[in-house]
C-alpha cells in the first residue's frame, strides 16, 4: 500500500476509486436501510453485518487497512454473533409484532432533516482536497502506545469493567 | 490498478481455487485411507487403482444429488450461508505463501488479515443453523459459535507471541526469521496452543462438538444436501489444509529446510507441501485416536487451560525478549510449562472424584429456542 | 473523490441509525441502530484524518477507541436485554416504563 494517493473528479469524470466508493456506499446505505425497515430481527442483524463490512471497505478506500481489519474482526467475529445469540435466546416470534412505535413520522422527519443539514454543511465546507494521506501501520502503533498510552489503558479498563458488569447483570436474574 | 494487473489477479485466484480443489480431493482420499489403516481396514480400494478415483466418484455423487429445500427454511439465509462459510476460508489463501514469492499478495498485516477473515465463517455456521428451521441445527449453530469464539483467543495469543519474536506480521518475514531455528523449538507451548485452537476452529475430532453426529446429527449442516452441503465440506477441508499450512509457516520454518536452498521455488514448494501434509496427517491421527470431548469439558479446557496458558506464553515471550534471554532458555521455559500442564491434567484426571450426573430432561435455559 | 463524499455517506448512515433509534420498539433493534451511528462517526473520524496531514494518526486512534467502547457497550446492553427479558418476558422498550418492579 503506497504512500500518498492522488485521485479526483476532473470535470465530473468518474475515476476508478469513485466508482468503487459509490458501489460500497450503496451497499452500506442499503444495509442500513434494511436494518431499520426489516420486519425480521435476524434479517436486520445480517443486514447490519453487510453494512458494517461495507464500512470496512470504506476504511480501505481511506487507506486505513488496520481499521478495516479491526472492523471485520470485531463486528463480523464478535458483535454480530453475540447479538444473534441474544436474539435467539429471547423469544424471536415476539419481534414480528414488535416493529415500530408511534413516533415513526416524527422520527422520519428528524432524520431527513438532520441528513439535509449535515449534507449542506459538508458541501459548503468542501475545499476540494483530494489528497489522501496513508498512515504506516507501525506509526499508528507507535502513537497508540506513546501519545495515547493513558487513554489506551483506560480503554482496556473500560473493557474489563464492561466484562465484569455484563457477567454480574446477566447472573442477577438467574435465580428467579 | 491497470486492467492487466486485474486479469493477472483474477487468473491467479482461479488457479488457486483449482489447486485447492485438487488438494481437497487428495485430502479426502488420504483421510479415508489413513483412518482405515489406523482401524486395521484397507480404506477405499475399488474405484480406480488403489481407490485413487474414489474422491472423483464422491464429487460426482455430491453434485448429482438432489438439493433438498425444506419447507420452513428462511430461503435467502439458507442459500447464502454456505457461501458465508466458504468465502472467508478461501480469502485467507490470498496471503499464505507456498514458497518465496509464490503468493497472490504478500500483505504486511498478513497474519492479522488471516485471523480477521477466518472469524467471519462463524457467522455462516450460526446463520446456517438458524435458517434450517431445525432444533438440532440451531443447537449445533450455538455450539459452533460458543466453541469458535472461545478457541479464537488462544490462537490469537499464540500468534501474537510469534509476531513478537519475528517482529512482523508478514508471513514471508516470519519464515525468514526461522532460518536458523524453527519456532517450535522456541515456542513448544505456542505450537500446542495453535494446533489445539486450530483443531477446535476446524470442528475436527476431538473438538467436533458442533457437527457431532451422535448428539446433534450433523449440527448446522443437518438439512443441507447435495451441492450446498459439499460447499461446507470443501470449506472444512480447505480450512484443515490452511491450519496445517499456517502451523508449517509459523512453527516449522515454512519452505526452509537445512541443506536445501530457500530461494528455489520448486524445492521450496516441495518442502512446504511435505511439511503441511505431515501436519495434516497428525490432525487425521488425532481423529483416529481420541474420543470426542463433552461440551462442558471443551469449554473448561478452552477457558481454564488454553486461555491462561496463552497469556502466560505472551508474558514469558515478552519478558524473554525484553531481558534478551538466550533463545534456548525461552524454549526450555516454554517446554517446562507445557509439560507441567500435561502432568497436572493427567494427575487431576486420575485423582478427581467422578462427577455425579443429573439428567435434566427439560433445560429452562433453552426456552425460547424457536427455530423460526 | 474528496472528503465531502465520505461526509455525505457518514451523514446518511447516521440519519438512518437515528431513525432506527427513534422509531423502533425492540431493544435489540435499537442497539443495532446505535451500532450504525457509531460506524458513521468512525467513517467521519478516519476520513478527516486521511484528508488532513497533521491529524494522520489521531483520527484512527480515536476510531479504535470508539470500536472498543462499542464492543463494551454491546456486551453490557445485551446483558441488560437478557435480564429484561427474564423479568418482564419482553424486550419492548415501550413496556419498560417503571423504575422498579
Amino acid at each position: 500500500m503506497g504512500s500518498t494517493q492522488e485521485s479526483g473528479t476532473e470535470g465530473g469524470v468518474l475515476t476508478e476509486s469513485l466508482v468503487v466508493f459509490l458501489i460500497i456506499s450503496v451497499v452500506c446505505v442499503a444495509g442500513g436501510l434494511g436494518v431499520v425497515f426489516s420486519r425480521n430481527v435476524i434479517h436486520a442483524t445480517f443486514l447490519l453485518l453487510v453494512s458494517l463490512m461495507g464500512v470496512a471497505g470504506i476504511f480501505l478506500l481511506l487507506l486505513a487497512e488496520f481499521l478495516a481489519l479491526v472492523q471485520v474482526l470485531i463486528y463480523g467475529g464478535a458483535i454480530t454473533i453475540v447479538v444473534l445469540f441474544v436474539i435467539m435466546l429471547t423469544k424471536s416470534d415476539e419481534f414480528e409484532s414488535l416493529v415500530d412505535n408511534s413516533q415513526k413520522p416524527l422520527a422520519f422527519l428528524i432524520s431527513i432533516g438532520l441528513f439535509v443539514v449535515m449534507t449542506v454543511a459538508a458541501i459548503a465546507a468542501d475545499n476540494g482536497n483530494t489528497v489522501r494521506a496513508s498512515l504506516k501501520f507501525s506509526d499508528l502503533g507507535h502513537s497508540l502506545f506513546t501519545d495515547w498510552a493513558i487513554p489506551f489503558e483506560v480503554a482496556s479498563l473500560v473493557l474489563l469493567v464492561a466484562l465484569i458488569g455484563a457477567i454480574v447483570i446477566s447472573k442477577q436474574g438467574e435465580e428467579e | 490498478m491497470s486492467l492487466l494487473d486485474l486479469l493477472k489477479t483474477i487468473s491467479a485466484i482461479m488457479g488457486m481455487l483449482t489447486v485447492l480443489s485438487v488438494i481437497v480431493l487428495s485430502l479426502t482420499l488420504l483421510e479415508r485411507k489413513f483412518i482405515g489403516r489406523i482401524q486395521m481396514r484397507k480404506g477405499p480400494n475399488r474405484v480406480g487403482p488403489f481407490g485413487l478415483l474414489q474422491p472423483v466418484a464422491d464429487a460426482i455423487k455430491l453434485v448429482a444429488k438432489e438439493d433438498i429445500l425444506p419447507t420452513w427454511v428462511d430461503k435467502v439465509i439458507y442459500w447464502v450461508s454456505p457461501l458465508v462459510v466458504f468465502i472467508p476460508t478461501f480469502m485467507i489463501w490470498v496471503t499464505i505463501p507456498v514458497a518465496r514469492d509464490v503468493v497472490i499478495r504478500n500483505l504486511d498485516m498478513g497474519l492479522f488479515y488471516i485471523i480477521a477473515f477466518s472469524v467471519l465463517s462463524i457467522v455462516g455456521l450460526i446463520s446456517a443453523g438458524w435458517a434450517s428451521a431445525n432444533k438440532y441445527a440451531i443447537i449445533g449453530g450455538f455450539r459452533a459459535a460458543a466453541q469458535l469464539i472461545s478457541y479464537e483467543i488462544p490462537i490469537i495469543l499464540s500468534v501474537l507471541a510469534i509476531a513478537m519474536l519475528a517482529g512482523s506480521l508478514n508471513l514471508e518475514r516470519i519464515v525468514d526469521a526461522q532460518a536458523t531455528k524453527p519456532y517450535i523449538f522456541l515456542q513448544p507451548l505456542g505450537a500446542f496452543l495453535f494446533l489445539c485452537g486450530g483443531l477446535a476452529e476446524l470442528g475436527r475430532t476431538p473438538f467436533d462438538i458442533h457437527p457431532a453426529e451422535s448428539e446433534v446429527v450433523g449440527g448446522p449442516f443437518v438439512e443441507y444436501s447435495g451441492a450446498h452441503w459439499s460447499v461446507f465440506f470443501l470449506a472444512e477441508y480447505i480450512n484443515t489444509f490452511a491450519i496445517a499450512a499456517l502451523t508449517t509457516l509459523l512453527f516449522l520454518g515454512g519452505w526452509l529446510f537445512p541443506g536445501l536452498p530457500g530461494n528455489v521455488t520448486a524445492s521450496g514448494v516441495l518442502v512446504f507441501l511435505t511439511k503441511t501434509y505431515l501436519v495434516v496427517l497428525v490432525i487425521f491421527w488425532f481423529r483416529g485416536t481420541y474420543p470426542r470431548l463433552r461440551i462442558d469439558q471443551l469449554m473448561s479446557l478452552g477457558w481454564k487451560v488454553l486461555v491462561p496458558l496463552g497469556f502466560i506464553n505472551v508474558v514469558v515471550t515478552a519478558v524473554a525478549l525484553k531481558t534478551e534471554l538466550p533463545e534456548i532458555i525461552l524454549g526450555l521455559i516454554s517446554f517446562v510449562i507445557l509439560a507441567s500442564t500435561f502432568w497436572i491434567i493427567s494427575v487431576r484426571m486420575r485423582t478427581a472424584p467422578k462427577p455425579e450426573y443429573t439428567v435434566r430432561l427439560y433445560d429452562p435455559s433453552l426456552e425460547g429456542l424457536n427455530a423460526r | 473523490m474528496s472528503l465531502v463524499h465520505f461526509q455525505i455517506l457518514s451523514a446518511a448512515l447516521f440519519s438512518i441509525g437515528l431513525y432506527g433509534v427513534l422509531a423502533r420498539r425492540s431493544a435489540v433493534l435499537i442497539l443495532l441502530s446505535i451500532e450504525l451511528m457509531l460506524n458513521a462517526v468512525n467513517i467521519n473520524l478516519i476520513a478527516f484524518s486521511a484528508y488532513t496531514e497533521s491529524l494522520a494518526s489521531t483520527g484512527q486512534v480515536i476510531a479504535i477507541f470508539v470500536i472498543t467502547v462499542a464492543a463494551a457497550e454491546v456486551g453490557l446492553a445485551l446483558a441488560i436485554i437478557i435480564n429484561l427479558f427474564r423479568s418482564k418476558g419482553s424486550v419492548d422498550i415501550d413496556k419498560i416504563d417503571v423504575m422498579r418492579w
